[in-house]
């Protein structure tokens, strides 16, 4: 124990990234601002991903427009192209990009999951067979840190082993110890802890054993920032819930807990009940790509007949860009013919996480989030029978009832 | 609308003013229309567009798009414009769509067909009216019969060509007659007939008996006709046109056969061009920079380098590789060589790319099918082209065509080195 307190590298800088604002009285819900070297940015917060170093189909100055402060860049995608070295000659990620304020990148981790048939794991690290030819990867530990320093994110994510959610026995163990040493290894191969904070991803898939023993281990290790992983793979939702809840639970209260992978509007507001501060997600950003806007009430699959003479904004409360000055109807016609049509149904997207993680910021600063959080299920399922149990039951658990 | 012309040598140098609902529209002459595809410049929402400089005064929809949400438009009343989120934009609507291929044979005496997303519609002089009334565009080109650029056309297709756009003609400034919503509209009359000296003058003396607001000078679209043909009808089609009347011509893009059209009396062109351009992964390089600057030709030794990072070292010939539609006034960006070129993808640009991003980065994005690359490549290009026409109108203004002439041709040979730099 006393030898992994000595791998331990001093965090960046003597100032906690996180700055409590408020915290709700009922919840575990907390309000804020992550400090972070490009800039100070509003907590809780909803992280856009932009993997390759572009949000996709917007521009730097209009994702900055919307309010957004922070967004994702990927590891692995961006180390096989263009190349940790070529982004680094482009001024790092945010040279590259053209953006002004703050980057996340993701360690590659993840791509061993979702690019299962091109991986093999082993206490190195992780092989992959790139999907566009080249040869064979090696994603170590190491390797991992290199790539992040070279791209210069202002948070990188430490190389975890990443289990399906769904996966049972002992290889959830197995990910969950090596997740501790691989821990240690980046902490030892960071180059930049002053310019870059290191994260560390708590593991132990849906079994609270292997939560705690993993949370026990790795806050022994000075890292300015937690994030829950391995979750939001297509597990059940009472479980997630669950397991999301405890690990908050046993995450040292003035640190960020980044909870990956979620952005569905619901698992938004019951996870930021639940304790969580950062969130990421392609969902917003993806499903505007298939023609969906997403609303209070759920979403507008714009694509379907029915929007054909539908004059009205997608939602006529939103103020975004493309609600102020387009229809359903003609979004529907543009998306035959345009991609301009998925660009404005990108901006209204992320306008709208936006907007939700600054409203429920709000509620928090003026102690009426659990009201913000009846509002909001009511918004959303009023009309459909209710929430669903796994909502109703984690905010249950932390204090807030619903109808 | 009033035409103003200036009286310059070489080119129609003017302005339209009074355009558009509000009577506060206007277009510079020699220039280009707004390129948008259902209402929106490709790839570029609202915001976008505003970044780029230059951008025309007046855009242009193609109908197939409309007809298609015909019945939307009705229901809805108050015009495309409006519907497209762009209610103060002055509207020009062509028959055809510049960028999709329309297959030859279908036209009857009575009815023309269109090509959208869904297929085929075959239209009558009616329904046509009958879709303009519901899109209430400021100008408009008058259903014509176009299919003679196949090729395979001969004198009596032609002649067919000429006769049934006048049946059409007649036809439809009748109904615009009787329509209240287009009586703010303009109509185009089309000038056809094929490649026959006969017909083209006869069309053109034809349709300039008629009311018409302006002229669009078709059937020139495509790779058939001889250049020479082509010039010379030209010419002579607009000789016989009125002088206070504007003329547009169709599928004339590139930056040398815009310059001959000019100098053949065209005012008004699409800019499709610059579309095209960016769907094959490529930016515009051309110089249209005719003031020789003899500063310039001291700095040989960047202008060598320049001409290396290029690829042009053997020959100073940028030799398109990969897309065969490629001309020499553009550079292809999905090459490997600007896999790790740090500079942007025109130096002295001023649009949004090349003031903040790299040719590497574009590059990139396009290798990793990046939706990002089509914006930044035609924010490029749509401000590189309408700056060419400004370029235009300042060197009729300067009595200085000659010297566009020269430089752009040049380039149409040899490619977009700085031809400036190697006197």
């Amino acid at each position: 124990r006393s030898r992994a307190l000595k791998m331990a590298a001093p965090a960046a800088g003597p100032v906690p990234v996180l700055r409590i604002a408020a915290e709700c009285g009922r919840s575990r819900a907390r309000a804020g601002e992550l400090r972070l070297p490009h800039g100070n940015v509003p907590c809780p917060v909803f992280m856009p991903v932009g993997t390759r170093g572009t949000a996709k189909g917007l521009t730097a100055a209009q994702l900055a427009a919307l309010g957004c402060r922070i967004c994702l860049g990927n590891t692995f995608h961006l180390g096989t192209r263009p190349g940790a070295e070529l982004v680094r000659r482009s001024g790092g990620l945010h040279g590259f990009m053209d953006w002004p304020h703050n980057l996340l990148t993701d360690s590659g981790g993840f791509q061993m999951v979702s690019l299962l048939e091109l991986s093999e794991v082993s206490e190195e690290g992780v092989r992959f067979q790139p999907p566009h030819g080249g040869e064979e990867i090696l994603l170590s530990p190491e390797k991992s840190m290199e790539i992040q320093n070279a791209l210069g994110a202002d948070i990188v994510m430490q190389l975890d082993d990443v289990v399906s959610s769904t996966t049972t026995g002992p290889r959830v163990e197995e990910a969950m110890d090596r997740s501790v040493r691989w821990l240690d290894r980046c902490v030892a191969a960071h180059a930049r802890p002053q310019q870059q904070l290191l994260f560390a991803i708590v593991q132990g898939g849906l079994d609270p054993a292997l939560r705690r023993r993993c949370i026990r281990a790795m806050t022994q290790r000075d890292v300015p920032g937690f994030a829950i992983g391995g979750l939001s793979g297509g597990e059940d939702k009472a479980q997630f819930w669950r397991t999301v809840k405890l690990s908050a639970e046993l995450l040292p209260r003035d640190k960020p807990r980044y909870l990956m992978g979620v952005g569905y509007a619901t698992d938004l507001v019951v996870c930021v009940a639940l304790g969580c501060d950062m969130f990421d997600c392609v969902f917003p950003t993806r499903t505007a790509r298939f023609g969906s806007a997403l609303v209070p009430w759920g979403s507008l699959q714009l694509k379907n007949h029915q929007f054909a003479k539908d004059f009205r904004p997608i939602d006529a409360d939103c103020g975004c860009p493309t609600c102020q000055r387009y229809s359903r109807a003609y979004l529907h016609a543009l998306l035959r013919s345009n991609t301009a049509a998925l660009h404005l149904l990108t901006l209204h997207n992320v306008a709208y996480q936006m907007k939700l993680m600054s409203s429920m910021r709000e509620s928090i600063l003026q102690q009426r989030f659990p009201e913000f959080v009846r509002e909001f299920m009511d918004t959303m399922y009023g009309g459909r029978g209710g929430p669903p149990p796994w909502a109703r039951e984690a905010l249950e658990s932390v204090g807030i009832t619903l109808d | 609308m009033r035409l103003k012309l200036l009286g310059a040598g070489g080119g129609r140098l003017g302005s339209l003013a009074g355009l558009g609902r509000s009577g506060a529209g206007a277009l510079a002459l020699p220039g280009c229309l707004l390129y948008t595809r259902t209402g929106a410049a490709p790839h570029l929402s609202h915001d976008t567009l505003r970044e780029v400089r230059g951008v025309p005064g007046v855009a242009h929809i193609a109908l197939p798009a409309l007809a298609e949400i015909h019945d939307v438009l009705e229901e809805y009343k108050e015009g495309a414009a409006k519907f497209m989120g762009m209610p103060d934009a002055v509207l020009y609507c062509s028959l055809h769509d510049p960028v999709t291929p329309c297959p030859s044979g279908y036209n009857t005496n009575k009815t023309v067909s269109l090509w959208g997303s869904s297929g085929r519609m075959e239209m009558t002089a009616s329904k046509f009216m009958d879709i303009q009334r519901a899109i209430q565009p400021d100008w408009f080109q008058c259903i014509s019969d176009g299919d003679t650029i196949s090729g395979e056309a001969g004198r009596k297709r032609a002649k067919k060509s000429v006769d049934r756009s006048l049946s059409f003609l007649d036809i439809c400034l009748q109904l615009q007659e009787k329509s209240p919503e287009l009586q703010g509209s303009v109509m185009f009359g089309a000038i056809e007939g094929g490649d026959i000296l006969e017909e083209r003058l006869r069309s053109a003396r034809e349709t300039a008996k008629r009311p018409v607001g302006g002229f669009l000078l078709d059937g020139f679209q495509g790779s058939a006709m001889a250049k020479e043909t082509k010039l010379k009808l030209i010419a002579s089609v607009t000789a016989e046109l009125p002088e206070d009347k504007p003329r547009i011509i169709h599928g004339v893009g590139k930056p040398d056969e815009v310059l001959e059209c000019i100098e053949r009396g065209v005012d008004i062109f699409e800019s499709f061009f610059p579309f095209q351009v960016t769907e094959r992964g490529c930016a515009l390089v051309f110089s249209y920079n005719y003031h020789p600057d003899p500063e310039a030709t001291v700095l040989t030794q960047n202008g060598t380098q320049d001409l290396e990072k290029n690829g042009a070292q053997e020959d100073q010939v940028e030799v398109p590789k990969g897309d065969p539609e490629m001309t020499p006034f553009e550079i292809s960006l999905k090459d490997k060589k600007y896999h790790d070129d740090f500079g942007p993808l025109l130096e002295g640009c001023s649009c949004y790319c090349c003031q903040r991003h790299t040719r590497a980065y574009v590059h990139h994005l396009l290798v990793t099918n990046e939706l990002l690359a089509g914006v930044l490549l035609m924010m490029h290009n749509f401000q590189h082209y309408f700056g060419f026409f400004s370029a235009i109108q300042d060197a009729l203004r300067d009595s200085k065509l000659d010297q566009l002439k020269e430089l752009v041709f040049r380039q149409a040979l040899q490619g977009p080195a700085d031809a400036t730099l190697r006197q």
